[in-house]
C-alpha cells in the first residue's frame, strides 16, 4: 500500500526508507488518520519527511501520486453530461413521475426536478453508497473518496482544503536546491561554520590529570587543556565586473558573516579568470594589482582556496596565452588555475549560475575539468558539498 | 485514544495535531522544528497537560552529553570520599547520579520527556541516544544493571536547525515543522492569550506586527512570542490606538519596539526607514 508514494519520494531524492514506510503503515493501522485525506496527508508528511527542506518536494510528489483524489474544482449540476442526468433521473424518480413531468414540460422539466432532488439530497444525505449524498462512496457528490469522484456544486469541500495544502507549496523557499535567498544565507552560514569548527571546547586533560594526581601522592590535581582554536584559513578569489557583481556581493557577505569562524580570511578579485595579477581594491584595480605569484608565496598550501565566478567566457580565455579580454597574458589561464589548485591542497570553485546550464557553456566544462570536478553551485546544497570537499 | 487538540491557551493547526497523535500512538519521538518563538517548547507543556502526564524537561546546551541524560558517574565525589575514608565509597551505586531519561523510565505512570533544542549539543549527541530512544532502555556499566522504561514515555524533541541531525536519528522520529501562523491563526492565538484585549488595539498591533515582518533585511523577524510580549506591554501601558497607526507613506517606529526588535541593527534599519519616510513626505 502506498508503495508508489514511497518510490515516488525516493525518485524525487528524499531519503525515505522502509522504516518510515512501516511507521506510516503502523500509524494507519492504529487509526491516527481515520478516514480523512487531509489527515492522511499530514500523517504521511510527519512520518516520511524529516527535514523542512524536503517538504516542498513531498508536496509535489504527494500531489502527483494522489492526483485522482483531487476533487475537480466545483462541477456544477448544469455542467453534468445530459446522458448521465438522464440515467440519474431514471434512478431517482419513478416512471410515473417522469411521465408526468414529461407531459408538463418535457426533458427540461425533468432536469429541473432532478436538480432540485440533487440539491435537496446534498443537504440531507450522508454516508451510504447511493447516488449523490455526501461522505459516501458513490462516484458523485462531495466529501466522498471515490478516485473518480465528480463534485456537484458545493462551495466548500473538506478535501479541497487538503489538496490546497499540498498544492499551495508553502515550503517552496525551504527547498535547498534553489539559489541562496535570505533564509538560505543563514543555513549556508551554518554549513560554513561547521566546516570551520574543528575540535571541541575546553576539556579535562585526563592523562595529564592522572599523571599529576599520581605525582601528588593520590590527592586530586585536575589539569585542563586550553580551548582548541580554529585553524581554518580561507583564501577567496572573486570574479568581479558585469553580471557577477550581485553574486560577489552575496558571497562576500556570506563569508564575512562567517569570518569569526575562520582563522584567516583573505579576499582577492579577478576579472573573468585568475591570471598573473589579482587585486584587493576594486576601485583602484588598475593601479594596485598584486602578482598572483606573491599571493602563492604569502599564503601557504594549508589555506583553502575558494574561487567564485560564473566561468562563462570565451574558451580562448582559458586555453590561450593572450586570451584575456583585458590585457596580454603571457601564460594561459589554465596554467594559472592549475598552478593555484596545485599549490593549495584543498580548492573549489563556486559557480552562481544554475548547475543545469553548466553543460551548455563550453568554458564552464573546461574549468570544471581543470578543477577536477570540484565546481559547486552557489546554493545551500552546493556550499554543503563544498565544505565537505574542503574539509576532507 | 486520548487525543491532543488545540486548547484554550494553545492553538494547534490540524497537521500538528495529527503529528502529535501519531507520535503518541506509535510511541515514537516527535521532532519539532520551526522559527524561534513559534511555540515549540510550549507545545510540550500543552501536550503534557492534554494527556495528563508529568513533564520532564531536559534542556540541552552546547556542552550537554547524551550520557548526562541517562546517568553520571560522580568520580570526583567518590575519590574525595575515598581519601576521607567514607564507608559509602565501597558501593559504586552511591555515585551513580540518574539523569532525566532515567527519571522518566523509572516513573510510575507514563510521562512526557521534552528534549529541548537538541541541535545545540555536539553533532554526535542524537546518535548517542538512538538505542535509548528506540528501545527505551539503557545499560549502566558501573553497576551492570539495565534500566528499562516501565512505561514508554512520550518524547518531544525540539530543534532550531543549527545542526543537521543524523539520518538514523531522524528515521526513528515523527517530524513536524511549525510554520509561522497566518493572520487568522495569529488572531486566534492572541484571543486565546488575552481574551479581554481591546479589539481595535489588537487589530492595529497586528497590522504593525505583520508590517514589520514584511520589512526586508530584518535580522530577526519577530515571532509569536514577541508579539504576545509586545501586546502585553501595550495593554499594561494602555496606549491609545493612534500611537500604533501608520499609513502607507509613513513608517513609524512602533512604541515599545524593544519587545519586537531584538537587534540594534534592526532598530537602526527602522530608524533609517522612518527618516527616509519623513524626508520623502
Amino acid at each position: 500500500m502506498f508503495s508508489h508514494l514511497i518510490l515516488g519520494l525516493r525518485t524525487a531524492g528524499l531519503p525515505t526508507s522502509i522504516t518510515e514506510h512501516l511507521a506510516l503503515m503502523a500509524a494507519m493501522q492504529a487509526g491516527v488518520a481515520d478516514y480523512s485525506v487531509e489527515d492522511f496527508y499530514y500523517l504521511a508528511r510527519a512520518t516520511l519527511v524529516k527535514d523542512e527542506r524536503h517538504l516542498d518536494k513531498f508536496d509535489r510528489v504527494f500531489a502527483h501520486c494522489f492526483k485522482g483524489l483531487e476533487p475537480p474544482a466545483g462541477v456544477k449540476v448544469e455542467d453534468l453530461p445530459v446522458e448521465w442526468l438522464k440515467q440519474m433521473a431514471e434512478k431517482l424518480m419513478t416512471p410515473d413521475e417522469i411521465a408526468k413531468l414529461e407531459s408538463l414540460g418535457g426533458f427540461d422539466a425533468i432536469m429541473e426536478r432532478l436538480k432540485q432532488l440533487l440539491a435537496e439530497q446534498k443537504e440531507r444525505h450522508e454516508g451510504g453508497s447511493k447516488w449523490i449524498g455526501t461522505a459516501g462512496t458513490s462516484p458523485f457528490g462531495a466529501h466522498g473518496y471515490n478516485p473518480e469522484g465528480v463534485r456537484i456544486g458545493q462551495d466548500k469541500s473538506r478535501n479541497r482544503t487538503a489538496v490546497k495544502v499540498w498544492d499551495r507549496r508553502d515550503f517552496r523557499d525551504l527547498d535547498d536546491t534553489v539559489e541562496l535567498g535570505t533564509r538560505g544565507m543563514k543555513v549556508a552560514l551554518r554549513r560554513l561554520r561547521r566546516f570551520a569548527r574543528q575540535g571541541a571546547a575546553t576539556e579535562l586533560d585526563l592523562p595529564d590529570t592522572i599523571k599529576s594526581t599520581a605525582n601528588n601522592a593520590g590527592s586530586l590535581d585536575i589539569k585542563m587543556v586550553p580551548e582548541r582554536h580554529n585553524t581554518v584559513k580561507v583564501l577567496l578569489f572573486l570574479d568581479v565586473g558585469g553580471s557577477m557583481d550581485d553574486y560577489v556581493k552575496l558571497t562576500e557577505e556570506l563569508f564575512s558573516a562567517a569570518r569569526s569562524e575562520f582563522k584567516h580570511l583573505e579576499y582577492y578579485y579577478f576579472h573573468n579568470f585568475p591570471y598573473e595579477r589579482v587585486w584587493k581594491n576594486n576601485r583602484r584595480r588598475h593601479e594596485e594589482t598584486i602578482p598572483t605569484w606573491q599571493v602563492l608565496r604569502t599564503y601557504g598550501p594549508d589555506y583553502k582556496l575558494i574561487i567564485v565566478g560564473d566561468a562563462a567566457m570565451s574558451p580562448y580565455e582559458v586555453t590561450m596565452p593572450g586570451g584575456s579580454v583585458e590585457h596580454w597574458n603571457e601564460e594561459a589561464g589554465s596554467v594559472w588555475l592549475e598552478r593555484l589548485s596545485g599549490h593549495y591542497r584543498r580548492s573549489a570553485w563556486l559557480n552562481p549560475t544554475p548547475k543545469k546550464s553548466w553543460g551548455q557553456v563550453r568554458s564552464i566544462t573546461m574549468v570544471n575539468d581543470l578543477m577536477e570536478g570540484r565546481m559547486f553551485p552557489l546554493t545551500v546544497n552546493g556550499i554543503d558539498d563544498m565544505t565537505r570537499e574542503l574539509s576532507r | 485514544m486520548a487525543g491532543f487538540k488545540s486548547t484554550e491557551k494553545y492553538i494547534a493547526s490540524r497537521d500538528l495535531e495529527v503529528a502529535v497523535n501519531a507520535a503518541v500512538t506509535l510511541q515514537r519521538p516527535l521532532l519539532v522544528k520551526g522559527e524561534p518563538g513559534t511555540g515549540k517548547t510550549v507545545l510540550a507543556h500543552e501536550v503534557a497537560g492534554a494527556l495528563g502526564m508529568n513533564l520532564i524537561e531536559w534542556h540541552v546546551k552546547s556542552t550537554t552529553k547524551a550520557q548526562q541524560g541517562l546517568y553520571e558517574y560522580d568520580a570526583v565525589s567518590r575519590l574525595r570520599d575515598g581519601q576521607l575514608g567514607d564507608e559509602r565509597v565501597h558501593d559504586i551505586a552511591n555515585y551513580i547520579v540518574p539523569g532525566k531519561l532515567w527519571e522518566a523510565f523509572e516513573a510510575d505512570k507514563p510521562v512526557l520527556v521534552l528534549i529541548d533544542e537538541v541541535d545545540k549539543a555536539d553533532i554526535e549527541f542524537p546518535n548517542d541516544l538512538l538505542l535509548e530512544l528506540d528501545k527505551m532502555q539503557f545499560f549502566v556499566y558501573e553497576t551492570r544493571k539495565t534500566i528499562a522504561a516501565r512505561h514508554r514515555p512520550v518524547v518531544i524533541i525540539t530543534s532550531n536547525n543549527e545542526k543537521e541531525l543524523p539520518d538514523a536519528f531522524l528515521r526513528r522520529c515523527f517530524f513536524h515543522y511549525i510554520r509561522f501562523p497566518d493572520r487568522e491563526t495569529m488572531e486566534k492565538i492572541v484571543q486565546a492569550h488575552y481574551p479581554d484585549i481591546r479589539k481595535d488595539l489588537a487589530r492595529e498591533a497586528m497590522n504593525v506586527f505583520f508590517q514589520i515582518r514584511e520589512v526586508p533585511g530584518l535580522k530577526k523577524k519577530p515571532a509569536t512570542s514577541e508579539l504576545l510580549d509586545w501586546l502585553k506591554l501595550l495593554m499594561v501601558e494602555d496606549l491609545p490606538v493612534e500611537a500604533l497607526r501608520s499609513n502607507e507613506k509613513q513608517v513609524v517606529i512602533p512604541p515599545l519596539h524593544g519587545a519586537l526588535l531584538k537587534n540594534e541593527q534592526d532598530v537602526h534599519l527602522f530608524e533609517r526607514l522612518a527618516f527616509l519616510a519623513r524626508r520623502g513626505s
